[in-house]
C-alpha cells in the first residue's frame, strides 16, 4: 500500500504537472480538491483518465469520484481493491 | 479621415531573450536547425495553478502581452488581435499522440481544450479581463500581418484607441520533426547561418511578439505604422510591380525609403524574391532579421519590432545590415519590410518614425 501510494504520488505530479512538488509535499491523507493541493475540475478529469488507462478502473458514477478522490489515502484504498492491471 | 497608428510598446519573448534595449548589441547569430526561445522567469506573472497547464506559446504570449501593455501604460486595451501559423502545436502534438498511443482511448482533457489555434489570445483576454474583440488570424506565414491589416482598420476607422497586436508560433517536437523529414528545417547535423546557408531548408525557432497600438502618440511611441498589403501568390518577376503599387498608394518614390527590411531565410529560392525588392529599392539600405529571430510563421513580428527600434532610436544596431558597406545615414524616417515564405505569402509593411 505505502509503495501504490508513493506511486499515486508521482503519477499525479506527472499528469496534472505540478511544478515544484514532490512526492513528499504531498500527505497520504491531504484533501486534493478545493484547499489542500488545490486540484480542479479539470484534474478530476484526468484523474479519471489516470484510473483506467493504468489501474484498469472504470469510474461511471460521478457521486463516487467525491469519495474516491478525496485523498492519495482514499485513492489507494479504491485502487487496490478494484484494480484490473 | 484615417487616424494615424503608433506603435507604443513592444514586448517579446526570442531566440534572444526578451525585448529589451540591449537586445541587438547582445544578439548571436542562429546556426542551429532548431533553436527554442530563451525562456524568462513565470514565476509571478501567472498563477502556479494557471501556468502548470499552459505550454511555452502560451507562457511566452502572455509575457510578451504584458510587456507591450506596461511599456504603453495600457491596462486593458479595446481588442486583442493575435497572428499565428501553427497555434499551441505543442498542446496539439500531445493529444494527437496520445490518441495514437492510445488508440484513441483514455484522452485527457486540458492538451485538447488547448490545442486550438486562439488559445493565446483568449489566455491574454482571461487574465486581463478583457472582453472585447478577440480574433486569431491563422494565414500561414502572413498570419501576423493578417492581424496587423486587422489592427490598422481597428484603429484608423476609430473602432478603439488601443489594441493588442501580437504574433506567436513556438516548436513542437513531432511537428517540427515533420518538418525537418520534408526539409522545411535543417538537417540537426547541419550548422549553417542565413549568409552561410548551402543546404536544404532554413533554420527555425519560435517566438512570440507583441505590440501596443494606439491611435495616438505617446511618450514611448517606437513609430507609425502606416500601411500594410498582402498577397498569397506571386512570381519573382511582378514582385516589381508589387512593390511600384504599394508605393504609389502610399504617394511615395522608391528613393523615399531610408531602409528595406527583408525576411532572407538562407533558402536560395526565397532569396530570388528579396534580391529582386533591393533591385527596385537601390537608394534604401537593406536590413534582415531571420538570422536573429529564426523562421516560425509569425517570425516577421520580429521585423516589426526591429523596424521600430531602429525608428525610436534612429540607430541601426549592426548586426542587421545585410550588406558589409552601407551608405552612412543619419535619419531613419521611412522603412519598408517585405516577407515571404517560399513564393508564397507576401506582405509589405510601410512604417514611418513619429
Amino acid at each position: 500500500m505505502t509503495a501504490l501510494k508513493e506511486e499515486l504520488k508521482r503519477q499525479i505530479i506527472e499528469v496534472l504537472n505540478l511544478e515544484d512538488i514532490t512526492p513528499a509535499d504531498i500527505q497520504d491523507e491531504e484533501v486534493l480538491f478545493g484547499e489542500g493541493l488545490g486540484l480542479d475540475s479539470i484534474d478530476a478529469l484526468e484523474l479519471i483518465v489516470l484510473m483506467d488507462k493504468t489501474y484498469g478502473i472504470k469510474l461511471s458514477d460521478p457521486k463516487k469520484g467525491r469519495d474516491i478522490f478525496q485523498s492519495v489515502e482514499t485513492m489507494a484504498a479504491y485502487i487496490s481493491e478494484n484494480r484490473t492491471k | 479621415m484615417k487616424r494615424s497608428v503608433f506603435i507604443n510598446g513592444i514586448g517579446a519573448v526570442t531566440a534572444q531573450g526578451v525585448w529589451r534595449p540591449e537586445i541587438f548589441s547582445d544578439a548571436q547569430v542562429i546556426a542551429d536547425a532548431i533553436t527554442p526561445a530563451d525562456q524568462p522567469s513565470y514565476k509571478g506573472l501567472i498563477s502556479p495553478g494557471v501556468i502548470r497547464r499552459m505550454s511555452r506559446g502560451m507562457k511566452m504570449g502572455i509575457y510578451a502581452a504584458k510587456q507591450a501593455l506596461e511599456e504603453a501604460s495600457v491596462t486593458i486595451p479595446d481588442a486583442i488581435v493575435t497572428g499565428t501559423g501553427l497555434g499551441c502545436s505543442e498542446d496539439s502534438d500531445k493529444f494527437l499522440r496520445s490518441l495514437w498511443e492510445n488508440e484513441e482511448q483514455f484522452l485527457t482533457p486540458t492538451s485538447f481544450i488547448q490545442s486550438t489555434h486562439n488559445t493565446v489570445a483568449a489566455q491574454i483576454a482571461l487574465q486581463l479581463q478583457c472582453k472585447g474583440y478577440n480574433v486569431t488570424y491563422v494565414n500561414g506565414a502572413i498570419s501576423f500581418e493578417s492581424a496587423l491589416l486587422d489592427t490598422l482598420m481597428l484603429l484608423q476607422m476609430g473602432e478603439g484607441d488601443n489594441v493588442l497586436l501580437g504574433g506567436v508560433d513556438e516548436v513542437a517536437e513531432q511537428t517540427y520533426s515533420y518538418l525537418q523529414a520534408g526539409g522545411y528545417i535543417k538537417a540537426g547535423s547541419i550548422h549553417e547561418t542565413v549568409k552561410t546557408s548551402v543546404s536544404p531548408g532554413v533554420n527555425y525557432a519560435e517566438g512570440a511578439h507583441f505590440f501596443s497600438m494606439g491611435g495616438h502618440k505617446i511618450a514611448s511611441s517606437y513609430g507609425e505604422v502606416v500601411d500594410v498589403v498582402l498577397q498569397n501568390d506571386l512570381e519573382p518577376s511582378e514582385v516589381s510591380s508589387f512593390l511600384q503599387s504599394f508605393i504609389a498608394t502610399n504617394d511615395l518614390r522608391p528613393d523615399d525609403m531610408d531602409a528595406v527590411i527583408l525576411g532572407y531565410n538562407g533558402d536560395e529560392q526565397d532569396d530570388l524574391f528579396y534580391s529582386a525588392i533591393q533591385l527596385e529599392l537601390p537608394a534604401a539600405t537593406s536590413l534582415y532579421y531571420k538570422h536573429l529571430s529564426g523562421q516560425f510563421d509569425s517570425c516577421s513580428a520580429f521585423g516589426l519590432a526591429a523596424a521600430a527600434f531602429v525608428m525610436k532610436y534612429q540607430t541601426v544596431p549592426p548586426v542587421l545590415y545585410w550588406n558589409e558597406k552601407n551608405y552612412p545615414k543619419t535619419t531613419w524616417r521611412n522603412i519598408l519590410l517585405y516577407n515571404q515564405y517560399q513564393g508564397k505569402d507576401h506582405a509589405l509593411v510601410f512604417v514611418r518614425a513619429c
